[in-house]
């Protein structure tokens, strides 16, 4: 009887152990929710990069493969036609540089002139310091359709249309795509200084411009590039303001990919070879590869600047 | 005056604006005023003249002409087929699975940094024209959900008025999660501000992790729920490929329409966003106000 108690509990023990491996318990996860939470995890990343996957896939199938519908993921060989074709038509090298200019610049003066702003705002009080803020604040939610229009009539009235500037000048002012958003950013991030190190050196007798130079910019290096990768990014995407302002004449990469169908029709036209998704998709790779090498070479600073930079607010 | 004649107030006053006065300036140059003209643009008559432009006041007329000729038309159905076809059902959908996303970031698993950069990766490359040609190439989803059938049963099921837009949906679904890489960041940096111990003394107390879900982490992401779901109404409604901005574009450069009307549709445009946006402010207020009741 003695003996059936002890098994019976022994029994029971090891269940438990069991049950604790698998579906934890309050000090540790069991190893079944470990194991659906990597499963959904993997499956809906696989979704979520299907489209990415079946771009690279299908950019280095020949024309045969395409249509062929044994060939599903992985082409029967490597075929380069398509980069190729994509390349030309493009016009890439010199697509890329304009594309360069109208965001690397933008993203620059953006990223400078609004932590000046930020910085403004994170450490003196002046008169009407939170209405203000507000409409910086505001800037962000104003649809730009609402102020497109007669930018473009300034533009044009300047001659900057079709002209770099069009996107820079905004950009110099704080003005430029999201610059709300930076604002707020160096707004958190400097306001995270402590007081008491800009105040030992207002008594050592420096200005409040070189306390912004020479301690407040140093120490915020990870604002800086956080700010810069997102503005570079915003601005490499931004299709909509860049082809009404810089219109065919001056076109990026963007205004390239739009116009790539009619493009390829005028270049190719009594070719054997007809676009093909295969020539549509390298293309299209062709304009992300850029931001692609950004992203991971440097892509820390994308994912965990959100969180350093405290956007999330207190 | 003398420097040291001038108060301490004065003094920051006129630091303060050395530092913002730049963003002054760019705003009443390249916002207010633009605004302002825009205003007078959508009551005007624009045309365009050897000269230069010529604006011409001539009342509601823009306004009036949107319910009138075609292009009116065609304006009003976009801008009704993108907030009651799209926006209202992409909205939840993306705050509801970035909050998801960042709730399985947030456990203790190894590769989480690798999971991450996945999630954020439409970022980097979701732009009007790739995710237009993506879309085009059947990459959007479609793909996917006809080969397990999944459309042709909703095509069945449903009657053909809400069929329509949810099988858009599902045939794009990839693409409106791209559209949650930053959310799915703002949550994740909330979730992970959440005292631990709270979780632990909700366990003690008998709490399940359903429980825990509603009670903890829910209330603690309102907020952030509030600024994401702002924030994804701004991105759908700027998004390049959106037909009711496209539709704006087009107009500027019609010569029936020129660039008064095209102002007249941004403002209806621009004041339903604003609208929406308040919309959801509200709703966010009534929200946060019950669940800090039910505490």
């Amino acid at each position: 009887m003695f003996e059936k108690l002890k098994s019976n509990l022994k029994k029971k023990r090891v269940n438990l152990k069991i049950k604790t491996l698998l579906f934890g318990n309050n000090v540790r996860e069991g190893v079944v929710i470990k194991i659906i939470i990597y499963l959904l995890l993997s499956a809906i990343g696989f979704i979520y990069l299907y489209p990415v996957l079946y771009m690279l896939s299908n950019s280095f199938k020949s024309p045969s493969d395409i249509v062929n519908p044994m060939v599903n993921w992985i082409p029967t060989a490597l075929y380069f036609g398509n980069y190729q074709r994509a390349f030309r038509v493009l016009n890439y090298f010199s697509t890329l540089g304009k594309s360069l200019l109208v965001t690397l610049v933008p993203a620059f003066f953006q990223t400078a002139v609004t932590s000046v702003i930020g910085y403004g705002f994170a450490r003196f009080n002046f008169k009407f310091k939170k209405p203000l803020f507000v409409i910086v604040l505001l800037t962000f939610i104003i649809p730009p359709q609402a102020y497109l229009i007669p930018r473009y009539v300034m533009f044009f009235e300047l001659n900057l249309l079709e002209k770099p500037w069009a996107i820079i000048l905004p950009a110099l002012f704080g003005q430029g795509l999201n610059s709300a958003i930076f604002i707020l950013i160096f707004y958190q991030f400097f306001r995270m200084i402590p007081r008491s190190l800009t105040e030992a050196a207002e008594i050592d007798g420096a200005g409040p411009y070189y306390i912004f130079f020479r301690i407040a910019v140093p120490l915020s290096a990870p604002a800086y590039i956080t700010s810069f990768l997102f503005s570079l990014v915003w601005y490499w995407n931004e299709t909509y303001i860049s082809s009404l302002f810089l219109g065919t004449r001056f076109p990026n990469l963007q205004i390239a990919l739009a116009n790539f169908v009619s493009q390829y029709q005028q270049m190719y036209q009594s070719d054997a070879v007809k676009l093909n998704e295969g020539i549509r998709l390298s293309a299209t790779l062709l304009i992300i590869l850029p931001m692609l090498f950004v992203y991971f070479a440097l892509q820390r600073w994308f994912v965990e600047g959100i969180e350093r930079t405290g956007i999330t607010g207190e | 005056m003398n420097k040291k004649k001038m108060s301490r107030k004065a003094r920051e006053n006129l630091i303060g604006y050395s530092f913002i006065g730049i963003w002054i300036i760019g705003f009443l140059a390249f916002m207010l005023v633009p605004l302002l003209t825009s205003l007078v643009y959508s009551l005007s008559e624009v045309s365009i003249t050897g000269t230069g432009i010529v604006v011409t006041f001539h009342g509601f007329k823009n306004y009036k002409n949107i319910f009138q000729i075609e292009e009116g038309f065609v304006f009003t159905e976009s801008l009704v087929n993108f907030v009651f076809k799209e926006l209202i059902f992409q909205l939840p959908i993306i705050i509801v699975f970035s909050v998801l996303i960042a709730i399985l970031l947030n456990q203790k698993i190894k590769g989480r940094g690798f999971f991450r950069t996945v999630f954020f990766l439409p970022v980097i490359i979701a732009s009007g024209p790739v995710i237009k040609e993506l879309i085009s190439q059947g990459a959007g989803g479609t793909n996917i959900f006809e080969t397990y059938g999944f459309i042709s049963v909703i095509e069945n099921t449903l009657n053909p008025a809400l069929a329509e837009p949810i099988i858009k949906i599902f045939s794009e679904i990839i693409i409106i999660f791209w559209f949650s890489g930053v959310q799915i960041l703002i949550f994740l940096a909330g979730l992970q501000k959440i005292d631990k111990q709270v979780y632990e003394a909700a366990k003690v107390d008998g709490a399940g992790a359903w429980q825990a879900f509603w009670k903890i982490t829910l209330p603690a992401l309102s907020n952030l729920v509030f600024i994401n779901a702002i924030y994804t109404i701004v991105l759908l409604a700027t998004f390049s490929e959106n037909k009711v901005i496209v539709n704006i574009k087009n107009n500027m450069f019609n010569f029936r329409t020129g660039y008064g009307m095209a102002s007249a549709m941004a403002w209806i445009y621009s004041l339903t966003v604003l609208l929406l946006i308040g919309l959801v402010g509200l709703i966010a207020r009534i929200g946060s106000r019950r669940s800090r009741r039910s505490f």
